[in-house]
């Protein structure tokens, strides 16, 4: 056991926090100031511009090849990155759905051909991505999904509604499930499709979130003539990629712990500002204070523990359903003691209209419970997979 | 960076787990609540010739000289089988605490009793915070703090009386404070106040180990009794109601795990962060054993709830380790620097 980066990653930590201390858009004095909000038209541009300027200077997306944009570094560079990250309070990655969730599927099931077309202009942002599996009918029961491909020449004809797409209002390609077997079981018959949202054919809805915002989006499908270039894995084979996707964002890549250890940092600072104008509530709230920090500190160390066994040829199974648990109850648990810390001023708006940081951060903080599969799928996961209980 | 443990240290803890099999059965453990000091001298013995007890004494004492991230799996062990015998206080408490005695006489305290705790022949108490003067039954040697001063206390049965806890291998007794004199003083305030809290933290630590294993235990077999149990016709495991409680518990251990191991690293480290990484530990395991055991005792009804069911031997240690050495909140307050020991 060593639990010590050693001078590389030391060095590199160092060399990332120049580049984004005199580079990343941030709340934070010395910085260019924050871009505005990624939910309309020009914020979504603002954040589309950082990307390219982070891919430029090669810090896009640290752990790929570099023929990719990348440096080729590992699990904890990337880790190490992401902290740094964090700790400037540096924009939302627009083009994560893209760069954590697809980029590992396109690595592991994608032909070279998929890798070079798709891969570079989501390093830069040119490309933004959003996901395609909920629809409808098809919420935790994802495999209930009805939207279909239709072979139809030598192409695949696309047809039906995705919804609830983050980041769709303003995306360029949307990746999903669609039915390509009607006949077969319903886990069998699906194919991974990559699609431009620009096709003919595809109509984008937007649709606004509990804070008012375009957040994500409805996408119809009538007759969007795809080509086979454009199926990811094989064809009917989708559900086993997808898996793969909703591995990541479950597991290791979305949700990097330098997120939650940011907040709660920034929680005990409130805690100990509020502790000489409010000593009392401080005093109440002293303990989920603490909690909190806890918290986010055991979901580093427990991400430093599952990285350890990756490096060391170990796989993340079901655990990653333990991940998304720990993490979304700690995001929440961070932001209600934060909003109770603000007292009667947590209701309040800022100046401009918008929910302040804390607010905005519960509002979101709300949402970890119901994506990425909700937490009761996961806790069935957890019982049947790793408990070894019967499936009901 | 590399948190994982090494082929030794996982080889270690599979020693310690077969051994227990066969020589910690709940049947054995349900003995040991009805002798005299509510744990075995002969298995103390075992564990000594199993390597298990010399971990932390230094070689040149006929130890192994190792640290606390080589005793961690074995404490997660120990709870695991439900261990009655002292293995926490005298392998992280004790023998750390020996090899730092100040003085001639603290030397020959030393001497004397580490080699006889690594072959274990011999078992040394320490004080739990909070319950000063108390130390472990059957203990031949208990150090003292009081007064601000440290005590070596060598006696068969250093009580004036006994107190029982709710788990049946935990009986304290008072060392008398006719017994401490200048003849067995160690050291004074200024030298005894660090080694003090040092004793605490490790002791904290350990039994944040020795919980997440029990811990674990009870979510374990809570789970095998919810897939052999049938009610309506179906195993009560298949009841999405029973399979929450069993992952939200499951979950909470598995998080505290890694603070555990983190806490080790950082107290053999000497890191200065050390005594809040332990607060997380503890604070963290205490709250997962005492879900663990509500979970697995609802999911057992009653048959969990009687005496002859073994469930209640790893509940008693859950309940008696996440109050001892500092309880969740009190560690949750330290670590914002409300407290501390
Ligand atoms: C902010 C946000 C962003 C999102 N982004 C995307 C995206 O980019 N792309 C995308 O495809 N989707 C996205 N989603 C959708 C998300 O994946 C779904 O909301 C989720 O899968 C749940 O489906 P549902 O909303 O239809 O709820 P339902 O499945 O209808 O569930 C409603 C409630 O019933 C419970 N429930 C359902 N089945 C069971 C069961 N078997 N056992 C126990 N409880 C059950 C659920 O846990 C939940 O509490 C997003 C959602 C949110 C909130």
């Amino acid at each position: 056991m060593d639990l010590r980066f050693d001078d590389e990653q030391e060095r590199f930590r160092q060399e990332a926090r120049a580049w984004l201390e005199a580079h990343a858009p941030s709340p934070l004095a010395g910085h260019p100031p924050p871009l505005p909000s990624l939910d309309t038209r020009e914020g979504f541009e603002a954040h589309r511009s950082w990307e390219g300027a982070m891919h430029q200077a090669r810090w896009s997306v640290v752990s790929w090849p570099a023929p990719y944009g990348g440096r080729g570094v590992g699990l904890f560079e990337w880790l190490v990155f992401e902290e740094e990250y964090y700790r400037v309070r540096a924009p939302t990655r627009v083009g994560q759905n893209g760069i954590f969730l697809l980029a590992p599927t396109l690595f592991e099931f994608g032909t070279d051909e998929q890798k070079d077309r798709y891969l570079l202009p989501m390093a830069s942002g040119e490309e933004i991505w959003c996901q395609g599996w909920s629809e409808p009918d098809a919420g935790s029961d994802l495999a209930a999904i009805r939207s279909r491909a239709e072979r139809r020449g030598g192409d695949w004809v696309l047809s039906g509604q995705k919804t609830w797409c983050s980041r769709g209002a303003f995306a360029d390609w949307l990746f999903g499930l669609f039915r390509t077997d009607p006949e077969a079981e319903r886990h069998r018959g699906l194919t991974y499709f990559l699609v431009p949202l620009d096709s003919p054919g595809v109509t984008v809805r937007p649709i606004a979130q509990l804070d008012g915002e375009t957040g994500f989006a409805e996408v119809f499908f009538e007759d969007v003539v795809v080509p086979d270039a454009q199926v990811l894995g094989h064809v009917h084979r989708g559900w086993e990629v997808a898996m793969a996707t909703t591995g990541s964002e479950r597991g290791l890549s979305l949700r990097s712990p330098a997120r939650y250890t940011e907040a709660a940092a920034r929680l005990v600072e409130l805690w100990r500002r509020s502790h000489d104008r409010h000593p009392r509530r401080a005093e109440r709230l002293a303990d989920a204070v603490a909690r909190a920090m806890i918290d986010a500190e055991a979901y580093r160390l427990h991400t430093y523990w599952t990285a350890t066994r990756v490096l060391d040829g170990g796989q993340v199974g079901a655990e990653s359903s333990m991940n998304k648990l720990f993490w979304s109850e700690t995001d929440l648990a961070i932001h209600r003691t934060a909003l109770e810390l603000l007292g009667p001023e947590a209701e309040l708006l800022g100046e401009d209209g918008r929910p302040g940081e804390w607010l905005d951060g519960f509002l979101f903080a709300l949402a970890g419970p119901i994506y990425a599969g909700t937490n009761e799928i996961q806790r069935n996961v957890v019982a049947e997979r790793v408990l070894g209980l019967p499936r009901s | 960076m590399h948190f994982a443990f090494d082929e030794q240290q996982l080889e270690f803890r599979s020693q310690l787990r077969s051994w227990a099999e066969a020589h910690c059965t709940p049947a054995d453990l349900r003995a040991a609540w009805e002798s005299r000091h509510g744990w075995s001298p002969d298995r103390w013995k075992m564990l000594g010739e199993l390597g298990v007890l010399g971990v932390t004494v230094p070689a040149d004492h006929g130890g192994l000289g190792l640290g606390l991230v080589d005793l961690a799996l074995l404490l997660e062990e120990a709870g695991r089988s439900g261990l009655p015998e002292p293995l926490l206080e005298n392998t992280a408490v004790a023998a750390p605490l020996l090899s730092q005695l100040p003085g001639r006489f603290g030397a020959e305290v030393r001497d004397r009793w580490l080699p006889a705790v690594a072959r274990g022949e011999a078992s040394v108490g320490v004080p739990v915070p909070g319950l000063s003067g108390l130390v472990l039954a059957g203990s031949d040697l208990a150090l003292v703090f009081r007064g601000g001063a440290l005590y070596a206390v060598e006696t068969d049965e250093p009580s004036t009386g006994r107190r029982r806890t709710i788990d049946g291998a935990r009986r304290l007794v008072e060392v008398d404070a006719a017994q401490l004199s200048s003849a067995n003083r160690l050291c004074g305030p200024e030298k005894s106040t660090p080694l003090r809290r040092a004793a605490a933290d490790r002791g904290a630590w350990a039994a944040a180990a020795v919980l997440v294993g029990a811990a674990d235990r009870m979510i374990t077999s809570a789970a095998d009794y919810a897939r052999q149990r049938v009610q309506f016709a179906r195993p009560i495991g298949s009841f999405q109601a029973v399979k929450h409680h069993l992952a939200g518990a499951l979950l909470r251990v598995e998080f505290a795990r890694p603070l555990v191991y983190r806490a080790a690293w950082s107290l053999d480290e000497a890191d200065p962060e050390a005594p809040g990484h332990v607060s997380m530990a503890k604070a963290a395991a205490s709250d997962a054993a005492s879900l663990a055991a509500s979970t697995a005792l609802q999911v057992h009804g009653a048959i969990g709830y009687t005496w002859e069911h073994d469930l209640h031997l790893w509940m008693k240690r859950a309940w008696s380790l996440a109050s001892a050495w500092g309880d969740a909140g009190w560690h949750r307050a330290r670590l914002l620097g409300v407290t501390d020991w």
